[in-house]
């Protein structure tokens, strides 16, 4: 059974002006759609990635996996529990122990005036768990050494601190961690050390990864299954092999012919086409079509469906 | 081959700190040729914008160039005054950095910045500047420039906000641009419009362009020769090509392997172990060597040898150990 379902999810942002100023301008409400229509499913100890640019609906996907963002309409089960609709309250603190979350900026997710060991027993603490030892126990586990506990998070480097986010999020023995951007804010050699020490981790503590990621090649590394968004919309699913040597959905394969490559010298790459489109606007039918060199008639009219294609899912109307 | 438009030699930059003074760039020389793009990579901290400052005489007091000598074709620049400097900056060195939105002044309209620039450095009247400002636009990709002109920064995607600062660099015809993570903060999308913008610009105007990046895919694809830098110094300079798929410097190796390929599947990436040293504390010798595997008693005592025509700075450098 899968650990995480997503179906039909959708999140919709008012983003309108304040009342006075559309009564003054006569402008309707403005709404965005982060995300529209999301399914998938995450198998237990996998790593599912999300990639797609900015705008694309990736981290308000993560967060409403969370919990910290409410979904506009749809569902995310996590053990089979919704946690919006649940009414259980010791079923969604059960639930809630089980997820956790490492977020992009290890600058910005530690507390500065908190020492290390105090962050990182805070989620077990809050729950009045038994907290002897544990902080030192994870430090090992995440490759520093038992004496940081003690100091605070501006005398560690980016790296390090991102480890220490990492220990933190393992406190509460979390099956599902759900990873926004985790190397995007360090360097190659402190990405390649932080990404090595995550496979570990998920070998070891038996966890399933969300990760969100703008970098394909990150992605490429790390996943079971990639999902692709565009615009708020899943638009293919494949597993990695798939995705990058035979993309289907033509926003896939602009995305993979964009990306710089390491053995890429002198290539002439013909820059894609246009910028990703106004949330607030999407364009009709399929959101992809204005970009798409493929586009029919069909594809400006009617939103694609989710279709299968041996093992891959893809959301096009011309994809075979 | 005719003489290069830029070129740095032994150049330092020290900042003087309480602590004692610390040295973000140390004794770097490079040269870049007309129409060529130079590449230049580090980790953060390895001094890399630090350097392309120095050249446009940007260096926040106290930092200072402390020695070396710049030249800018044929001129040595290094030790103009304030005023002078100005007057060079925007003329014959343009500039290309990170952020978009910080590089525009957010309440003039697109088009009068660029004429103001272009006043201020080319001897032509305003109705002349106002015409090429469209033709700038133009040339960068901008649809709808004639009317695009009147509009403010805040109207563009960050994508076409990083065209208007490219055109506004290019705008006085400059023989040398300095891009700063030109690319950074874009989606992949555009990061491939504005490399392939650059590189076309370069090729048929003959700018020499300094790209200043961290990501070695941007390195690979848009740049002729690349220089990597390590706690200040120059560690490797040469051919692209060369330089990525075999390294000479221990780092260089290092830098490419730890970055996720294709070919690797899912083995566990390369780690270099430890961290770039602060600059308070760069290890004697070769500023690699702990964390470098070849490292012996020579790394740690002798200072290791410069870089010179296709030679890494290291005693030991690798051979024939193709990473990609």
């Amino acid at each position: 059974m899968a650990l995480v379902r997503v179906k039909n999810l959708s999140r919709v942002f008012d983003v309108s002006k304040p009342w006075l100023n559309r009564v003054i301008e006569r402008r309707p409400k403005a709404f965005l759609t982060a995300v529209s229509e999301v399914d998938f499913d995450v198998e237990p100890r996998s790593t599912y990635a999300l990639v797609g640019e900015s705008g694309s609906g990736k981290s308000t996907i993560g967060k409403m996996l969370v919990g910290l963002l409410k979904p506009t309409s749809g569902v995310v089960e996590i053990e089979g529990i919704d946690l919006a609709s649940e009414t259980d309250a010791a079923k969604i603190d059960a639930i809630r122990s089980d997820i956790q979350m490492i977020f992009q900026d290890p600058y910005a997710s530690l507390n500065p005036r908190w020492r290390v060991k105090d962050i990182i027993v805070e989620p077990v603490a809050s729950r009045g768990g038994k907290t002897e030892g544990l902080a030192e126990r994870l430090l090992e586990q995440v490759g520093l050494s038992v004496q940081d506990a003690g100091k605070f998070p501006h005398e560690f480097s980016g790296g390090q601190r991102q480890r220490i986010c990492i220990a933190r999020a393992l406190a509460s023995e979390p099956n599902l961690i759900v990873c926004d951007e985790p190397t995007s804010a360090l360097d190659v050699s402190v990405q390649a050390q932080v990404l090595n020490l995550m496979s570990d981790l998920k070998d070891d503590f038996g966890l399933t990864y969300v990760l969100i990621s703008h970098d394909l090649t990150v992605v490429r590394h790390m996943a079971d299954r990639i999902g692709v968004l565009y615009l708020g919309r899943l638009v293919e699913e494949a597993e990695p092999e798939d995705l990058f040597n035979n993309p289907k959905h033509p926003y896939t394969q602009m995305l993979l012919a964009a990306a710089p490559q390491m053995d890429g010298f002198g290539r002439e790459v013909q820059p894609p086409e246009g910028e990703i489109p106004d949330p607030i606007n999407p364009p009709s039918g399929c959101a992809f079509h204005p970009r798409c060199p493929i586009a029919q008639d069909i594809c400006r009219k009617k939103r694609p469906d989710m279709r299968q294609l041996n093992g891959i899912r893809v959301a096009c109307h011309m994809a075979e | 081959m005719a003489d290069p438009v830029l070129s740095i030699r032994d150049l330092s930059v020290e900042i003087p700190t309480r602590h004692g003074i610390v040295r973000p760039v140390d004794g770097v020389s490079y040269d870049i040729a007309v129409g060529e793009i130079l590449g230049v990579v580090g980790e953060s901290g390895a001094g890399k914008s630090m350097a392309g400052n120095a050249v446009i005489g940007l260096l926040n007091p106290p930092a200072h160039i402390s020695k070396g000598e710049i030249w800018l074709n044929g001129k040595r620049i290094d030790h103009l005054t304030g005023d002078a400097m100005r007057r060079l900056r925007g003329k014959e060195i343009g500039m290309v950095f990170q952020d978009p939105l910080t590089s525009l002044n957010p309440l003039l309209r697109i088009g009068d910045q660029l004429t103001e620039t272009m006043l201020t450095h080319l001897p032509i009247s305003r109705s002349e500047a106002e015409k090429r400002a469209v033709a700038a636009l133009e040339e960068v990709g901008i649809p709808g420039a004639a009317e695009r002109v009147n509009s403010y920064p805040h109207e563009f995607s960050g994508g076409m906000r990083q065209r208007v600062v490219i055109a506004l660099a290019l705008c006085a015809e400059p023989s040398l641009i300095i891009a700063d993570e030109p690319t950074t903060a874009l989606d992949v999308s555009v990061q491939a419009q504005i490399i392939a913008l650059l590189r076309r610009l370069c090729r048929d105007r003959g700018t020499a362009v300094m790209l200043i990046t961290h990501d070695m895919g941007v390195i690979a694809e848009a740049t002729d020769r690349v220089a990597v830098m390590y706690a200040g110094r120059l560690a490797e300079l040469g051919p692209v090509r060369d330089v990525l798929t075999h390294p000479q410097h221990p780092y260089t190796h290092g830098l490419m392997a730890s970055t996720p390929l294709a070919s690797q599947g899912k083995s566990r990436l390369h780690q270099i172990p430890g961290a770039m040293p602060r600059l308070d504390a760069v290890p004697d010798g070769c500023a690699f060597n702990p964390r470098c595997p070849h490292a012996t008693d020579k790394c740690r005592q002798s200072p290791v040898p410069r870089v010179s025509n296709g030679q890494a700075a290291c005693w030991y450098p690798l051979v024939e150990e193709k990473v990609i």
